[in-house]
This record gives C-alpha cells, structure tokens and sequence, in this order.
C-alpha cells in the first residue's frame, strides 16, 4: 500500500520482533502441545490461556469423534470454509495472483508481446534514471528509520516525568491521522522558499539576521570610471588612492536599488576629521529625478548606514567603523602614513535568504524531514508503551547500585527495549521502501526525477506516462523482493512464538 | 521513604534541588519548544486557508495574526462551490464500505482461524501473515488489466475492493489475535446449548471483539480515507476522492494555495476528529498488531 498505508505495515511489522498475540493456539501440525489442557490453564494465565485450552479441547473432541458422522461439538471443515471463503477469494484474486501475473509481465516489453527475459532487470540497474531512483531509497532507508526511532525513543523518555505528556504526545501523533497528501501540501508551504512565505526559511533567515547578518547592499558598486574616488577590489570597494590622517574621503557608491533605499537618510559630509582620523561618507550618488553632481554629497542624495568601513595599511587593517544613518564614518587612532580606505566585502554580500528546501540538492533530506513529522508520533507510542512494561524494580536496583541515570538508560533501559525498538525500526524501514505519497506530493515536477523513489518510478513509468509495463512490473517485483526478508522475518517470528 | 531516597538524600543540598528544578524547566521548555515545532505545520495549512489570497501571496501567514482583518472563509466558499464536495462524497463513499466490508470479511476469517479446525489452517494463517507487508505496487499493473476486463475500472466498487483486499491480511491477523484470547469456555458453553457457528460468532465473539473491532475500524478508515496511489490508478476523475482531487492541483502549486489549504485542511479534519475520538482504540490496535 502507499507508505501511508504503512501504518497499517506498522503494526504489522510489529509482530516481527513482537511475542505471540494468541500465546497457546495449538499449532495443528502437533496437536499434543495444545493437550496438557491443566497445565496451561492454571491460575497463573487468564483469559487466553483459557482460551488456549479450549481449543485445545475441541480439537480433542474433534479426533476423537472423527469417525462420527457429526461431531457433537465444534464445526465442520465445510463450515471453516464458508468462513473463509470471502477472504481466500479476494486475497487469492487481487493479491496473490497479482504476484504471479506481475512475475510473468516484468518479463515481457512495453507491449507485453516481445519476450526480453531479464532485460527490464537489467534496465533497471543501467538507467541512470532508476538508478537515482536506488540511491535515494538507499538514503532514506539509511537516515529516516533511525531519525523516526531514536527521535521517538527520546521524546518517550523525555516524556515520561512530564506532567502534560499526553498532551504532548497527542500533539506528536496527531500527524498520523493526516493524510501524506495533506502533509505534503502541508511541507511545501512549509519549505516555500520566500522567507516571507515558508516557515521554514522564515525561521532561518531571522536566526541568521541575530546573528551577524549582512548590511544588506548587495547591488552596491562603485561608478566604473577614472573620476570616481573609489573602485571595485575583489569583492570589496577601496580607495584609489592613498590617504592620510586628517583627510575626508567620499565613498560614491552606485546601483542600489530605490527600494532598499526606503527608510535611508539624508547623506551629509562628514565633519572635518582631526589628527590621526580619517572621516568621510558612503552615499548613493544618485539624485533621484537627475540633476546633482557627481561624486558632490548633494542635498537629496541618500546615505548608506550600517556599512564598514576599513584603514587597511600593509595589508592590515589599522582602524575600523561603522557608517551611521547620513552614511558618515570616522576611523581614528591613526598613526601617521598612508592608508587605504576600504569597504569590505561583507558589505555588498546578498543578505542570506534561507535554504532551497525544494532544489536539487536538498529535496530528499527535505522530503524525509516530513516524513519523520508524520512518524515520529507512533515511535514514540510504542516506545511509551515499552518503556511502562519495564518492571520498575530493575531500575531501582540500578540507582541504588550508584549507577547514574545515563547509565541506567544505557545500561539497562534501552537493552530492555530493544525489542520495541526493532519493532519500530523494521516497521520504518518498510515504509521507507515503500515511500510513495510524500515524495510525488512534495517535489515540485522540475525536481522530481532528483527525489524520485522506486515505489513512485513504478507508477511513473507504468500509469504516469512511461507507458511500460513490462519494466513497470519488474520495479514492482523489485520492491517485493526487497520487502522479502522482512516478510520471512515476520512468518519465523510468528511460528516461532507460536510453537 | 525508600531507602534509594535516604541514601540520595544527603548530597543533595539546596544546590542539588534546585539544579534539579532548572533542569525540569529546561526539559519543559525543550518539550513546548518540540510541540510547538510540531504544531506549526497543520497551524500553517490551517491559517492560510482562512487567508485572502492576496494576503497569502504577499506575507507569511504568521504575520496574519495581527491583521485580523485578512480573515475569511471565501476560500472555503469557492472551494464548496467548484465541485470539491462531489469528491468528498466520492471519498465517503469508498471508506465507508471499504472499512465494513473488511471488518465483516476478516471477522469471519479470524473466526474460522482462531476456533475451528480444518486442514491447512496455520499454513494459510503463515500465508497471510507474510501477505502482511507486500507491496500494493505489485498489484497495481494486473489488477488494472482485471478491472479493465470486468468493466470496473475506474468505478467506485473497484477502489474499494482493491482496498478491501489489501486490508484484509491485517485484519485478520489483528482480529484472530483478539479471538484467541476469548475464553473458550464462553463458545463451548454456547455449543452445549445449541448454538450454530453463525450464531456464536454472531452473539458470542463479535460483540467481545468490539474493542479490536473499533482499533480495526478505525485503521482501516484512516487508510482508506487517506489513500493516494490506489485512486490515482484505479478512480477516474469523476470517481475520484478527495485525494487524487487535491494531488491534480498540486501542479499549479503557488498559484492555487486558496483552493489547496482549504482542500487539504477539508480532507484531514475528519480524520482528526476520528482520531482524537478513538484514539484509544487506534492505539490498542497499534500495539496489539505489534508488542503485546
């Protein structure tokens, strides 16, 4: 089913590592385990072994009535299978035969005429396409199970001695009622890439600002010609030529655009500096609706605040300031001697505009950040409900011991969750396989072949367009075969509790 | 008191509590600060479908709560109003016989696999227990070729008996589970009165098996409910549910979010209601199909 439908896969999933439901169904291969009807009917077990020993007792009576035309007691094998009829009947015809059919037709062509043996296999490991498509189920299965588990794992514990937990774990499950389309709608508002838009830019961009943003003029540049006092360094803008202590200096800088210049003030030239200071003004020399002089600080012209502004002697900054709102600076405390004066380059960097959740690069990673939003909830359930199972006396004996609480999560916690843990993990595991509605909800169509999955190449390529069923068949069967060894882990398991 | 407690007792001074307490209002702080980062996504949805779209295109949603005014339920209005709800209909229409065709069909499995006997039986109870994690990928190509020759492609019947068949195996194997924890004394009891099979399982096990039947239910419901893929193929767009109507606007992303939130939002609140509702018996259903 859809990775959605993985919730389903979970539980079912779950009795791969999980102890028998029916602990004492006799197996019918040996009958004589269910006879000892006493003794697994004791005081010690309740209800199901009960059950367990009633079964046990019919089946007695069936044998030994056999002969019988009709058995007193206990149905008939007839009756069984008018009981089961319904099921055998949907699960042989929409299931089981599927399987079948689809092994035949992954060794046919697009037409399902023209027999190619192994060759829709052997396209599926030398087309770059759905080798992409392996890669990115490789990454997920490697990241998104243990992110889901060890996340779930903690807010379990961290859970645990909080008061309002079920509020908290309500809020954390809830996502798994909703339907991934849903939250695929939900992730690309999330990841838009405006800052003004996706919550998700929005929050990195104001971390970003707090911490040491740019000034903010990244189309500033100096005019590019011989008159103009300043010119373009690598990057940074510096004087043409030396100055010394006691001069001013007119930083004219060009191509900022109207809009950023909004809130800016007046620039006025800066005060006349004194000894061992260099003072000037970073403007815009550009008066808006003409006229003005060129590199003159003329009266309408806009200051540029917030920029820095260096005295770089030998290759080594010896002062350094900040223009204020006319765009004025002061750089004092020098020592006699030629300075350069420059703008470094931080200052003409783009203000940093968030991630590209949605791009190439980052869209798997994005795409699984949802995915663990979506189950992150249920590992956490499971894990609470290991983690009340764990006798109480085990712990305390620990912490009497003098063990630390680290160690006891460590020591004797998680060892005792195991169990549940793997349960969850074997679980995410599936459903990372067969991940299907977030990735096709989430990627914008430009980016999908980037974050394309095998389970959503499958019905690309047979109902989505491709129009070849004979290689959409064979990525089917693929994905049956990977899931395989959780299936032959889920039957031992389950005979296994059950013998 | 306990003895771990004396003994922890003495190093623990004025300082020892109240790094305790620090700590217990970190982990707090750290708790709100993850429920909310949870939270925020559905908020999101939740608030821009109640935005002006002009308001959506032009500033984050967070900033819509200091400008009251951006509120409205138009989105909604259009959407009702563009054919949205034949296609909530449509998605009523799958789950509800889908969930109870599969609760009644894997009721009377579970039954005949946990309390009657007939050759075969743990065999073919392995069977479905391996058919637990197959991938519907596998049966996508040969059951469209199936419905196309039975004429039901693309029909409401169809989504629903791919769906009834894909959630059989655990149902049955959630239920039988259940079943075999009845006491058996209740069904030899029934026997010796007289009873028939149909009516045992029908005033025996069926009403003891309605807590397993309500975690079933309610699974069965949320999946079919929520389904994508299997609509995408086997719906056609007049059959199609709410899902596969929302997915054909995912194209357009950017420029229809008024009609996309309010969409989405639609489609989950139901499930979230169930959810919230029954939320016991999800769980139980959960850890029963799982550690028991």
């Amino acid at each position: 089913m859809t990775d959605r439908l993985g919730g389903p896969e979970g539980p079912r999933g779950g009795d791969a590592a999980g102890s028998s439901p029916g602990p004492h169904e006799p197996p019918a291969s040996r009958p004589e385990t269910a006879r000892p009807q006493i003794a697994t009917a004791g005081p010690a077990a309740p209800d199901a072994h009960a059950a367990g020993a009633g079964a046990g007792t019919e089946k007695g009576t069936e044998k030994g009535t056999a002969a019988g035309p009709r058995r007193r007691l206990g149905p008939s094998p007839v009756l069984a299978t008018a009981f089961l009829l319904p099921a055998v009947v949907l699960l042989g015809a929409l299931v089981i035969y599927p399987i079948v059919y689809s092994l035949f037709r992954s060794l046919y062509d697009a037409s399902g005429d023209g027999f190619v043996g192994a060759g829709n296999y052997a396209a599926i490991f030398s087309d770059p396409a759905t080798l992409t498509t392996i890669r990115n189920n490789l990454i997920w299965v490697v990241f998104a199970p243990a992110t889901v588990t060890v996340l779930g794992l903690i807010f379990a514990v961290l859970t645990e001695r909080i008061r309002w937990a079920t509020a908290f774990k309500l809020v954390v499950f809830m996502p798994m009622a909703v339907s991934l389309m849903a939250s695929g709608v939900i992730f690309r508002l999330v990841y838009e890439q405006d800052p003004d838009r996706g919550v998700a830019n929005a929050v990195l961009t104001s971390v970003g600002d707090v911490f040491g943003a740019s000034g903010g003029y990244p189309d500033a540049r100096p005019r590019e010609n011989e008159q103009s006092p300043v010119t373009a360094d690598q990057g940074a803008v510096a004087t043409r030529r030396p100055v010394q202590p006691g001069q001013a200096v007119l930083v004219p800088l060009v191509g900022v655009k109207p809009g950023d210049l909004a809130d800016a003030a007046t620039a006025r030239p800066a005060a006349p500096p004194g000894p061992g200071e260099i003072a000037g003004t970073v403007w815009v020399d550009f008066t808006q609706g003409g006229g003005g002089q060129v590199n003159q600080v003329d009266g309408t012209e806009k200051g540029l605040a917030g920029m820095t502004v260096e005295a770089v002697r030998d290759g080594q900054v010896r002062a350094t300031a900040v223009t204020g709102d006319d765009g004025a600076f002061r750089l004092t405390g020098l020592a006699p001697g030629d300075y350069v004066v420059r703008l470094p380059q931080s200052n003409f960097e783009a203000p940093f505009n968030g991630l590209t959740w949605l791009g190439p690069t980052l869209i798997t990673p994005a795409i699984i950040g949802a995915f663990v939003w979506v189950w992150a909830g249920f590992a956490m359930v499971m894990i609470s409900a290991g983690l009340s199972a764990i006798p109480r006396d085990a712990l305390e004996a620990a912490r009497i011991d003098g063990a630390g609480e680290w160690q006891v999560f460590r020591r004797i916690t998680v060892p005792l969750l195991s169990p549940v843990l793997l349960v969850v993990f074997v679980t995410m595991i599936i459903n990372t396989l067969k991940v299907f509605d977030l990735v096709f909800v989430i990627a914008p169509g430009s980016v999908q072949p980037q974050a394309n999955v095998i389970a959503l190449e499958m019905w690309r390529v047979s109902f989505g367009g491709g129009g070849d069923q004979g290689l959409g068949s064979a990525l089917a069967i693929f994905l049956l075969v990977l899931v395989l060894p959780f299936m032959i882990l889920n039957i031992r398991r389950f005979r296994r509790d059950n013998q | 008191m306990t003895t771990s407690s004396a003994i922890g007792a003495p190093p623990r001074g004025v300082l020892g509590r109240l790094a305790d307490r620090v700590g217990g209002g970190v982990l707090q702080a750290v708790l709100v600060l993850i429920g909310v980062f949870w939270l925020v996504p559905t908020l999101g949805l939740f608030v821009v479908s109640l935005r002006q779209e002009t308001a959506n295109n032009s500033s984050g949603w967070w900033t819509a709560f200091t400008k009251p005014a951006e509120f409205t339920l138009k989105n909604y209005a259009d959407l009702l109003a563009s054919g949205f709800t034949a296609s909530f209909w449509n998605t009523v229409l799958i789950t509800v016989p889908a969930t109870l065709l599969v609760i009644g069909i894997a009721a009377m499995a579970a039954y005949a696999f946990a309390w009657m006997d007939f050759p075969g039986r743990d065999a073919l109870f392995l069977v479905v227990v391996g058919l637990l994690v197959v991938p519907i990928q596998i049966a996508l190509i040969p059951i469209a070729r199936l419905y196309g020759a039975l004429g039901v492609f693309g029909s409401i019947p169809g989504v629903v008996l791919f769906h009834v068949a894909f959630g059989l195996p655990f149902a049955i194997f959630l239920l039988r589970n259940f079943f075999v924890g009845i006491p058996g004394s209740l069904l030899e009891a029934a026997r010796i009165d007289g009873a028939g099979e149909w009516k045992i399982f029908a005033t025996v096990v069926f009403p003891l098996a309605k807590p397993a039947i309500a975690s079933l239910g309610i699974f069965q419901f949320l999946w079919v409910w929520n389904d994508l893929l299997v609509a995408l193929v086997f719906a056609n767009t007049e059959n199609q549910p709410m899902t596969k109507a929302l997915q054909s606007q995912m194209r357009q992303f950017g420029t229809n979010v008024d009609i996309l939130a309010p969409g989405a939002f639609l489609s989950l609140i139901i499930p979230l209601i169930l959810f919230f509702a029954f939320q016991r018996y999800f769980v139980q259903g959960m850890l029963a199909g799982s550690v028991k």
